[in-house]
C-alpha cells in the first residue's frame, strides 16, 4: 500500500496564501516630506493620493522646509522673534507661493510651471492636498521643526493630523514603503 | 461584450493621479461583484489601471481603445478575496 499525498488542510493553504501576500505587498505608505519645492511637494501628494486610492494606510510626515506648504495662503509673516519672522519673509509658506528647486526665475518658473500644469489637466498641489485629505491621509506636521521655525496651529491650514515627532513618523513607517522627498 | 456596469465615469482630458485617484473614491461607493465603466484619456492610465488592479484585487475586465479614448470595464472586490 503506497502513502498518497496528503492534501494540505485549507486553513494552512489560506495561511500560505497570506504569508505570501504580506511578503509582497505593503499595506502602508509612508512619506516623509522634507522639501518644501514645488517640484518635490507635487510628486510627494500625487504619491500620497495614489496609496490612498489603492487603499493604503497612507501618511506624510512635514518636517523642515516641507512644513512651508502647510502654512495656510494668506498668512504671511510667521515666527516670534525675529530670525523667524525674517524666515517666513524670506520663504514664504503656502501651498500656492512654492518655489521651483531649479529655473525658479524670481516666480517665473512655478508661474509658468503652473500654466503647463492647468493646460494639462494636471491637479494642482493645493487640490491634491484637499483630495488627499478627503482621502484619509494622515497629514502630520513635525512638532519640533514647528517650534524651531516659528510656526504654530494656527498658522498652518486645517484638517492635518496632531504635530507629532520622529518617533510617531518612524513608527508608523515599520512595515510601510518608506520614502523621503 | 455586454456588461450592465453600475456607474460610468468619464475622466477624460484628466492626467496621473486622477483618473485612478477619482475611480477609486467612486467604487468605495460600490457592492463587490459591480462594475464600473471608465473612459480616460491619459496614456499613462493604460499601464496604471493594470497595476492598480493587480495591487487592490479590484479585477480588470475590459480595456481597449477607441478613437483616442480608453475604455476600462472594473469589478469590486468580493470581501475577503486574497489578491
Amino acid at each position: 500500500m503506497s502513502i498518497a499525498t496528503v492534501e494540505k488542510p485549507p486553513l494552512a493553504v489560506f495561511a500560505e496564501q497570506l504569508a505570501e501576500k504580506n511578503a509582497e505587498q505593503a499595506e502602508k505608505l509612508v512619506i516623509f516630506a522634507w522639501s518644501g519645492e514645488l517640484d518635490k511637494i507635487w510628486p510627494t501628494l500625487i504619491l500620497a493620493t495614489t496609496g490612498a486610492a489603492m487603499g493604503k494606510e497612507t501618511t506624510v510626515f512635514f518636517t523642515f522646509w516641507g512644513l512651508f506648504p502647510l502654512v495656510k495662503n494668506d498668512v504671511r509673516i510667521t515666527g516670534e522673534n525675529w530670525m523667524q519672522k525674517m524666515l517666513s519673509v524670506m520663504n514664504r509658506g503656502g501651498d500656492m507661493h512654492l518655489k521651483l528647486s531649479k529655473m525658479n526665475f524670481a516666480g517665473a518658473g512655478p508661474a509658468m510651471m503652473t500654466h503647463l500644469a492647468k493646460e494639462h489637466h494636471v491637479a494642482s498641489p493645493d487640490e491634491l492636498l484637499t483630495m488627499a485629505k478627503e482621502m484619509g491621509v494622515h497629514l502630520i506636521p513635525c512638532q519640533m521643526t514647528m517650534d524651531l521655525l516659528g510656526l504654530k496651529r494656527e498658522d498652518l491650514i486645517d484638517g492635518l493630523d496632531e504635530p507629532a515627532g520622529a518617533t510617531t513618523a518612524l513608527a508608523e513607517a515599520q512595515g510601510a514603503i518608506t520614502l523621503f522627498i | 461584450m455586454n456588461l450592465t456596469v453600475a456607474m460610468s465615469l468619464n475622466l477624460k482630458g484628466m492626467s496621473c493621479p486622477l483618473p485612478i485617484v477619482k475611480t477609486a473614491k467612486a467604487m468605495k461607493g460600490l457592492t463587490p461583484g459591480q462594475l464600473v465603466e471608465v473612459l480616460a484619456t491619459d496614456p499613462g492610465s493604460v499601464p496604471d489601471f493594470k497595476a492598480w488592479s493587480r495591487a487592490t484585487g479590484n479585477a480588470l475586465v475590459e480595456a481597449r481603445e477607441e478613437a483616442g479614448v480608453f475604455h476600462f470595464i472594473l469589478k469590486k472586490k468580493e470581501e475577503g478575496v486574497l489578491t
